[in-house]
């Protein structure tokens, strides 16, 4: 019962926190412009067309209402239209999250399959020789901006070495769509020549966004399994005369990795910041692309269109994570 | 001044942090020394059409780029457009942040509570995503620049002052003092902040490196002040186009980027071992 009300918490803390994020946004749209109905309606447009744009956009009415059917609006997923392709944003964003998807989910899991282990020897093996390399690794993922990381991958494999496609996502046609993510559809398709070319397109950006997240990811192992080594059951179990192995792998990685967990909200959202220049570096035809396309036109509906998405999918994705550490620790439900 | 020198004594016997303090001695002498330390001056403005795109040698030593300006000249420019874009942001979200803070510490209350949902809802969101947003629709510029990254930021610093200032409260030395009869401005001003000087000039190092990044970020999207303004991350953006041949255009500025944020992150991380010992190195900086 308890957890019960615990998640029931966390999920009615979801409301105002997004609720918020909307005021934020609606701010940033309807109030700091000095006329956004003229940045909406674009340079061209005479007095007499604002001030009927104004109208039929209901911008003449008073603020609190105007947040009151902003929000609305929202709420039954209408995001606007898009001031270039005129096509309703959501639906433009639906036909580029399997994208955004697919390249956030590999450098996910390209960084916690490399980092976890690298994190966990770096701990065990500290101050030598591997662990002051790992530690060069985190610094330089922290500082370097993964745009010029990605322009330099791109110059070195993909234009002076020729080992991978410049950018894009394939070369040819795609296989049949069922998910909309390449490698999983070439495989239902049992096309292998397509796998290969898509994997071979992912190779650079996916390292490119994975780069940051697993310098985080090393980061924190690293300290939650010291954190754990010094702890009074490690040193029973080594009494008992457990093997270094076991107590390693199986007990200290998990008392570690709760932590790790809680991190991966976190880790999220460096990727899905990060997603915004990687694709574009890359043409990736995601998300990311399509924001950085609709600053360049001036887009205004769409970029609005856009951190309404990005912000909500990141606050739900917490939410998750908070709701999974609950679940997963049995600590926090006694809390 | 004693303890200041102290400060400075304990980082220098840091490798690491010292190598932060180094660095950023570089990019300060890089963005004050500009007019005497450049080879070409005048070239931030002026346009050499007959020189451009020559790779590095002698006459310009980082090579020069699609105007026919040196580069090198021009990434000392524009370290001092970073370091402005650093410390006003940093400087304002401080200005912010640390009162919000404070209050919402000090008090409790609904409005306490409404301070730190409202920083929630900054801190809910990736910096860079809402700074876009504030930054298209006031116009790519520098002020706006500045004014969309603090805006973003400063939540960071309320969320660290509140956690502190609530945790002070407990102790024997603010009850008494509050006993005393000292006023709630005195009470905070004078004996709560002092207390939690260290995590803020730690969060505040971590936070220029953070700030000159994303700054970067916003400059490569077209976001940032508009040209010939030197800035390192237009600059990139615009070597795109002539790679792979002017390699030289794209590598410097964003190894000077990538310099100047490890140099910040390295000394917030040694300021925050000496400062504040009962936390271990690695455990926090890698939380936005």
């Amino acid at each position: 019962m308890r957890l019960l009300a615990l998640l029931v918490h966390r999920l009615v803390w979801f409301v105002p926190t997004l609720l918020g994020l909307l005021a934020v946004t609606f701010v940033i749209s309807r109030v700091i412009p000095a006329d956004p109905v003229a940045l909406v309606a674009g340079e061209t447009a005479t007095p007499a067309q604002v001030d009927a744009l104004r109208r039929q956009l209901g911008y003449d009415r008073p603020l609190p209402v105007q947040f009151v059917s902003y929000v609305g609006q929202l709420m039954r997923g209408d995001l606007g239209r898009s001031l270039y392709t005129t096509r309703p944003i959501v639906d433009d964003l639906a036909a580029r999250v399997p994208a955004t998807l697919e390249l956030t989910l590999v450098a996910m899991i390209v960084s916690v399959v490399v980092g976890i282990p690298l994190g966990v020897l770096s701990a065990l093996w500290r101050n030598s020789f591997l662990d002051h390399a790992l530690r060069v690794v985190t610094v330089s993922g922290l500082a370097i901006a993964s745009f010029w990381l990605g322009i330099m991958l791109q110059l070195l494999f993909a234009m002076r070495l020729g080992w991978t496609p410049l950018n894009g996502r394939l070369s040819g046609f795609p296989p049949r769509g069922i998910t909309g993510l390449l490698l999983v559809d070439s495989v239902l398709a049992w096309d292998w020549a397509a796998f290969g070319n898509a994997l071979a397109h992912l190779a650079l950006p996916a390292a490119t966004l994975a780069f940051p997240a697993l310098a985080t990811l090393v980061r924190f192992t690293r300290a939650g399994v010291l954190d754990v080594m010094q702890s009074n059951f490690v040193l029973y179990e080594r009494a008992m005369g457990l093997p270094r192995s076991v107590i390693v792998w199986k007990y200290i990685l998990r008392n570690a990795l709760t932590s790790t967990v809680t991190q991966m909200g976190l880790l999220f959202g460096i990727l899905l910041a990060g997603a915004v220049v990687t694709e574009a570096v890359f043409d990736w035809p995601g998300i990311g692309t399509y924001a950085v396309n609709s600053i360049i036109r001036s887009d205004y509906n769409a970029v609005m269109g856009f951190t309404v998405w990005a912000g909500g999918i990141f606050i739900l994705v917490n939410l998750l994570v908070d709701v999974a550490h609950t679940l997963i620790d049995p600590r926090e439900r006694a809390a | 001044m004693s303890s200041a020198w102290f400060l400075v004594a304990r980082i220098a016997r840091d490798r690491s942090a010292l190598l932060g303090l180094v660095l950023i001695a570089g990019l300060v002498i890089a963005a004050v020394g500009a007019p005497l330390l450049a080879t070409h001056p005048d070239d931030v403005f002026e346009l050499h059409p007959a020189k451009r795109l020559r790779a590095p040698s002698a006459a310009a030593w980082l090579g020069t780029d699609r105007m026919g300006s040196d580069i090198y000249s021009r990434l000392l420019f524009g370290a001092r457009i970073t370091i402005l874009i650093g410390v006003i942001a940093v400087g304002a979200s401080l200005v912010i942040g640390v009162p919000v803070g404070l209050v919402a510490g000090y008090y409790h209350g609904w409005a306490s509570d409404l301070l730190m949902r409202v920083s929630d809802v900054f801190l809910a969101v990736p910096q860079v995503v809402l700074a876009i947003a504030i930054a298209q629709t006031l116009g790519p510029s520098l002020p706006n620049v500045i004014l969309a990254l603090s805006v973003t930021y400063w939540p960071w610093f309320a969320r660290i002052v509140y956690a502190e200032t609530r945790a002070l409260q407990k102790e024997v030395f603010i009850e008494s003092t509050a006993a005393l009869g000292a006023s709630p401005w005195r009470l905070t001003a004078l004996h709560v902040l002092p207390n939690i000087v260290s995590p803020i000039i730690v969060r505040a190092s971590i936070g220029m490196g953070f700030t000159i990044l994303t700054a970067a970020a916003l400059g490569f999207l077209g976001l940032g002040p508009p040209p010939p303004t030197p800035e390192w991350g237009r600059t990139i953006a615009e070597s795109r186009e002539f790679l792979p041949d002017a390699w030289w255009y794209a590598l410097a500025p964003g190894l000077a980027i990538f310099l100047t944020v490890m140099g910040f992150n390295l000394l917030g991380d040694g300021l925050r071992d000496v400062l504040d010992p009962r936390l271990r190195r690695g455990r926090t900086t890698a939380d936005e």
